[in-house]
């Protein structure tokens, strides 16, 4: 489903060059629920990024669904995204101006539905995730945990085949972290979603089916 | 898609109050302005009540004597027997009035002084102007040659004067200890219309100076009217042609005059003469280009700080566009999203300019400021500064809206870093 070919990438300043992935080679299957660990800079988030087309590398090749992503045009990229992948981020990243519906149609609004279509869809994803009685609600006026749901209900809303999650229960207690992973654990189960997620949490990690370890950009498990 | 446009739009204007406050407030205080001066200008320079005829009448206002030998100058409106002797032999304009400029005369209602404005008047100045008569009629050439001392008084006048709306035609009234019977009462003008506006208007012939003294300055200013504009053209240059005949006169012993020249000319053009020496169309034509120059610059001030203003509102805002970006949003769609924002914020800001501007015009027109003051709304300025808001706002919308839309997500995301 994903694979990764001799992936670099260099962070460079006027004075100094880093080298914050070196020589990645990584196949994910479909149906997958892979976990990546390591410790902090070793290059996990940046991985998850360019799998998830929001960072670029400096070398190598991403296929995802035997497709090679680098030729794609902005337009291309943007609706690849919006079909194919869904992301969950350790800060949640909602727009806090806008109502937990309206975060979560986020990514239909780029798809050709129409708005009952959208409110459909994003009340479904809302209730998966338990927060139906939290649709008018405003971020700010969620707990953590709350809001990690709605980032999963957006990121499921859209159906995609693939969902890349930063460290979704690192802002949360162990409760409401155990309470996100069997989300998650539900969605690759019964959906067969494929799912990549960054942690540094063991007990997470070991719920997952695979685990691969970075450390100082190399993949070392 | 336009709906979620909106509605970010509104919730991104409530949540930054204070940027939003002052955005708005350079968008509508500077279309404020320029309707309200433009009003004025329109008030000046445009046909209105009563001179409806302006923009097919010239005006003769000036008559210039040089002696160029001593550089000596002497400049002031034309006299009547310059009046009677030449302009009156023109051919072409459909009808030739005259009227003094208004000057202003004590006269007394019992106990009470009231200072007046006073305009001296021939026959035709009631036909080139169109005044609405309340009561009366006005004189005519019959009572200028019987010499009757009629006058003709606005409203305003007769109100403080007699009393509000009381009848008062065939009264008399004693002006500069001379005894005048009213003949008609108008609605008053504003006095910014100067060449009409008057408190009393009298028969040039009751004036007590001696009408016959041969001399070319004078006090009075002359109407030309055109059957049409296109006679402009023929009627200046028959007037040039009388100035070529015109003897030169001169009074003053010590001022001996070698060269006289007088201009028929468009009101703008005249009133324009104050300050250039160029012929009408060329002043019309600067004029225009400076209050185009002066709006463009008048507007450029809140543009730049709308430039600010609007790159540091996206700046703020990289996350969302982070956001956005990573479930599908294209750099197009975010560049026509930050677009939208910033026409919703200039049609906001000249709908408050519009309000704010029928309030303020309604607050001088009836403030007494200007007596009988009726600005107007020029709607075309009006839009055109609403369009140029628009190409300003978009113009410092695009491009940060263009720069964010195009950073990588993950930068997007960490805040535009």
């Amino acid at each position: 489903m994903i694979k990764l070919k001799n992936i670099e990438k260099v962070y460079r300043t006027s004075t100094i060059e880093t080298l914050a992935l070196n020589a990645i080679n990584l196949e994910v299957g479909k149906g997958e629920f892979l976990s990546i660990m390591g410790p902090s800079g070793c290059g996990k988030s940046t991985l998850l990024n360019i799998m998830g087309l929001l960072d670029e590398p400096s070398k190598g090749e991403i296929i995802i669904n035997n497709e090679t992503i680098q030729d794609f045009s902005d337009k291309r990229l943007a609706h690849f995204r919006n079909q194919k992948l869904g992301f969950i981020f350790q800060s949640y990243h909602l727009i806090n101006d806008l109502p937990v519906l309206d975060n979560v149609e986020l990514p239909l609004l780029y798809r050709s539905a129409s708005a009952s279509e959208r409110t459909q869809l994003a009340t479904e994803a809302l209730q998966k995730v338990g927060l139906s009685n939290r649709m008018k609600h405003y971020p700010s006026q969620l707990s953590g945990g709350q809001k990690q749901r709605v980032a999963i209900a957006r990121a499921i809303v859209g159906r995609p085949e693939i969902i890349l999650a930063d460290e979704p229960t690192g802002n949360l207690d162990s409760a409401m972290g155990n309470e996100i992973m069997d989300i998650l654990i539900g969605l690759n189960k019964n959906d067969g979603t494929t799912i990549v997620m960054v942690t540094h949490d063991e007990n997470m990690a070991k719920k997952t089916n695979r685990l691969v370890r970075l450390f100082d950009g190399t993949q070392v498990l | 898609m336009l709906k979620n446009y909106l509605k970010i739009t509104f919730a991104v204007l409530k949540r930054r109050k204070f940027f939003t406050f002052i955005s708005l407030f350079g968008i509508s205080f500077t279309l404020l302005i320029l309707v309200v001066i433009t009003a004025f200008i329109d008030h000046l320079i445009s046909a209105g009540y009563p001179e409806i005829n302006r923009d097919r009448s010239l005006y003769i206002e000036k008559m210039m004597q040089q002696d160029t030998t001593q550089q000596g100058m002497q400049s002031s409106p034309v006299s009547l027997y310059f009046i009677h002797n030449y302009v009156l032999k023109m051919k072409t304009p459909e009808m030739i009035g005259y009227a003094t400029y208004p000057n202003t005369i004590n006269a007394y209602n019992n106990q009470n002084k009231l200072k007046l404005m006073y305009k001296y008047t021939d026959e035709n100045f009631w036909n080139i102007t169109n005044f609405d008569f309340l009561e009366g009629k006005p004189y005519t050439k019959q009572n200028i040659q019987n010499n009757d001392f009629v006058i003709v008084i606005n409203d305003d006048t007769r109100d403080k004067y007699f009393g509000k709306g009381v009848s008062v035609v065939g009264k008399t009234m004693e002006i500069d200890n001379v005894n005048y019977q009213i003949i008609g009462v108008v609605r008053g003008c504003p006095v910014t219309r100067i060449c009409v506006a008057s408190d009393v208007y009298l028969p040039y012939n009751t004036a007590k100076v001696d009408q016959t003294k041969q001399s070319l300055n004078g006090s009075y200013l002359v109407f030309l009217l055109a059957k049409d504009k296109k006679d402009f053209p023929v009627i200046k240059a028959e007037y040039q042609e009388i100035m070529k005949k015109v003897p030169l006169i001169s009074n003053d012993k010590w001022f001996k005059p070698n060269k006289a020249s007088s201009t028929a000319d468009t009101y703008v053009g005249s009133f324009l003469s104050q300050f250039t020496h160029s012929d009408g169309d060329t002043k019309k034509q600067y004029l225009y280009m400076a209050l185009i120059g002066f709006a463009l610059l008048f507007m450029s001030l809140p543009a730049i700080n709308l430039v600010n203003i609007n790159i540091s509102r996206i700046m703020e805002r990289a996350s969302e566009i982070g956001i956005r970006k990573a479930f599908g949003a294209s750099s197009k769609v975010l560049t026509y999203q930050f677009i939208t924002e910033n026409i919703i914020l200039t049609l906001i800001g000249g709908f408050i300019a519009l309000i704010l501007s029928v309030g303020v015009i309604y607050f001088i027109n009836n403030s007494g400021m200007i007596n009988y003051a009726d600005l107007t709304i020029n709607w075309k300025v009006f839009l055109v500064a609403i369009l140029v808001s628009l190409i300003f706002g978009l113009l410092s919308g695009v491009y940060p809206a263009w720069r964010m839309s195009r950073l990588q997500v993950v930068k997007a995301l960490k805040g535009g870093e």
